[in-house]
């Protein structure tokens, strides 16, 4: 018998019993959709992890102004000046671990522009600052050498300052005044979105760290070369805890402090905590796997049952195939494609089930999902061997049958 | 008349437990082509696994089986699908139509394994229809049908792939009287035609109607004796 004889015989069987047909199909849709579901939630909520960290740059350590002993009171932390602009550029020169290492100052004001103002903090920056943060300019451009060094009057600014301050207009060229000095805005900054803590990154504006002490802050001569911290960033697969260790040694010694005496700076790991929160959210996205392996078998034995049970009552009607002239081969061919067209049609609607409820969760819920191609393959896949499986192994066992005990099967 | 069926020593054992149970126990005959042969018996005297022999749904344990020209017995399983494809027509007492599918389709089946193609195999299932009478009913379901009318739906089935010889093991089984005596007139008609019948019953009356009567016994022949067959159509006639 050729093949598409045996596909209309098998069509027309599954056609006629719809609804043990619909009862299969429904085991098949719902494994393949409740993984692709769970399996997209728990790689959203990881994606927006790893975004997180990102938005804040890899491999970062913050170094701060510690308290400094006078007089025998120690003093809060930042309440004296003592990390230097040099002490960064003696990192990035001394310590291999290290890719850049940016020095800023931070400052709070208002910024205004035209009848717009604003509350706002700023940084003074050395162009390593982009490039610790992997931020990007979206529009305009990045400081000018001579704007670095010579104090330039130029700023860049965050997508939220941006829309406070000129709305819609292009804040190109226009002019803010921060403490009373005129800055032209030279670039617009990608937005970053929230932080961990929930700060609004891209409330911010960025200057040249000259501009920043001599113009903005006005810091006086004593400590003219300090600033508020710096942003280390380590190379690329290089050891964070090695380079924290180095980076940590230079300063003591830049500091001339004693051994046994307090550091009087402070280092904050922020890849490390972020790295805490990634973890826990791939233990979630685990656990829900885990939690989705358990409907796909659900949904698998739910599957081998319909199949077992549907092919073994069928046994008469398989012997009846025989005394009417089909083959051992016809039979099995028969059930296969039967299996076969149940598993693919019901894999193909529980994928789009799944796919357009993960969607839907996101659109609704607002939680971030993620589809896996290797999930949907995995679960259909699954639910396609275990249906094409349970379909096929009892039907071998009848069509090994004689045609007379087949007929006579209770 | 040349001899369709020759079978020589037929017999088989089925082992039931720890005991072998001779269902039959050698059996020689013939059967001409063209023949309507009741086979009659109680149950256990062997008519049935005869009847399965015959038809080529079990194997014998030992003897030989001619049908045509062919030795039956050496086939493969693959090669009895096909003599019975082709050269034999079943009726079985509960009829063994399939469910929710409809007269037409369930004439249709045994073409689909014999590689008929689609304008054909409707065509003849359209014909072996109407000759048993149910030109009107090839969309309906077996459910919507009588017993008899699906008795003549499995008889159309039998005889759609032209065979040589239809066997019928209790035809009128699950039947009523009256019905009964529409069916052995179908089948009488057909025997005109020059259809080889083999008809299994262990009632009498119904065994009349054959033109040859063999008796079973605990596995063997005891009664092989020619029989001036009733005319069912008369009867019918009559109670009208």
């Amino acid at each position: 018998m050729n093949f598409s004889a045996t596909l209309r015989i098998a069509l027309l069987a599954l056609r006629i019993n719809k609804m043990r047909s619909a009862l299969t199909m429904l085991g098949i849709i719902i494994g393949v959709a409740a993984v692709i579901v769970m399996i997209a939630v728990g790689n959203g909520a990881q994606a927006r992890v790893e975004a997180q960290i990102k938005s804040l740059g890899s491999n970062i350590i913050m170094v701060l102004s510690g308290s400094m002993m006078s007089g025998g009171a120690r003093g809060g932390s930042g309440s004296q000046p003592t990390i230097f602009e040099e002490d960064a550029t003696a990192m990035m020169r001394e310590v291999d671990e290290i890719q850049a290492a940016a020095p800023t100052l931070r400052g709070a004001g208002q910024a205004i522009a035209g009848n717009a103002n604003w509350s706002t903090i700023f940084y003074g920056i050395t162009p390593e600052y982009l490039e610790v943060r992997e931020w990007p300019i979206i529009e305009g451009r990045g400081f000018e050498p001579a704007e670095i060094n010579g104090s330039g009057k130029v700023v860049l600014i965050g997508q939220t300052v941006a829309e406070n301050l000129f709305g819609t207009a292009s804040p190109l060229d226009q002019v803010i005044r921060v403490r009373k000095v005129p800055l032209t805005v030279i670039g617009v900054l990608e937005p970053k979105g929230q932080s961990m803590t929930g700060q609004d990154q891209d409330d911010v504006l960025l200057m040249p760290l000259s501009t920043a002490r001599t113009r903005v802050l006005g810091v006086t001569q004593s400590k003219a070369r300090s600033v508020s911290s710096i942003m280390v960033k380590v190379k690329e697969g290089a050891d964070m805890a090695t380079g924290e260790a180095r980076m940590r040694e230079l300063l003591r010694q830049r500091h001339r402090l004693q051994p046994g005496q307090d550091d009087d700076f402070y280092v904050r790991n922020l890849s490390e905590i972020l790295q805490a929160q990634e973890a826990s959210s791939k233990i979630m996205a685990l656990l829900l796997a885990a939690v989705a392996s358990v409907s796909l078998l659900v949904g698998g034995i739910g599957i081998m049952n319909i199949m077992l049970v549907s092919v073994t009552e069928r046994t008469r009607e398989i012997g009846l195939r025989m005394a009417v002239g089909a083959r051992g081969r016809d039979i099995l061919t028969q059930f296969l494609v039967e299996a076969v067209t149940l598993s693919l049609i019901g894999g193909l609607i529980g994928i789009v089930l799944g796919v357009s409820t993960a969607m839907l969760i996101a659109k609704l819920a607002g939680w971030p999902t993620a589809l896996s191609a290797a999930a949907i393959i995995l679960a259909a896949g699954f639910a396609a061997i275990i249906g094409v499986f349970f379909g096929y192994y009892p039907a071998r066992k009848a069509s090994r049958l004689l045609p007379i005990d087949a007929l006579r099967y209770e | 008349m040349a001899a369709l069926i020759q079978v020589d020593g037929l017999a088989k054992d089925y082992q039931m437990g720890s005991t072998l149970v001779q269902a039959l126990r050698g059996v020689t005959l013939e059967i001409a082509a063209g023949e309507f042969v009741a086979v009659m018996g109680p149950s256990g005297s062997g008519k049935s696994t005869f009847m399965n022999l015959l038809g080529c749904l079990d194997q014998p344990s030992r003897g030989r089986y001619r049908l045509g020209e062919q030795e039956v017995s050496q086939l493969s399983s693959d090669e009895l699908a096909q003599v019975r494809n082709r050269q034999i027509g079943f009726v079985f007492q509960h009829f063994n139509l399939l469910a929710r599918t409809s007269t037409l389709d369930n004439v249709t089946l045994p073409l689909l394994y014999s590689r008929a193609p689609l304008a054909e195999r409707d065509a003849r299932a359209k014909k072996r229809l109407t000759q048993v009478g149910l030109a009107t009913r090839m969309d309906h379901h077996p459910a919507q049908l009588s017993g008899g009318q699906q008795q003549r739906v499995a008889i159309a089935r039998a005889l759609v792939c032209d065979p040589q010889l239809v066997l019928a093991d209790e035809p009128t089984g699950a039947l009523d009287s009256h019905t009964s005596l529409e069916i052995m007139a179908l089948l009488q008609q057909l025997n005109h035609e020059g259809v080889t019948i083999v008809l299994v019953t262990h009632e009498h009356d119904i065994a009349l109607f054959a033109s040859r009567i063999i008796s079973f016994r605990d596995g063997v022949v005891v009664e092989d004796k020619p029989n001036t067959p009733t005319d069912a159509a008369a009867l019918l006639n009559i109670q009208r």
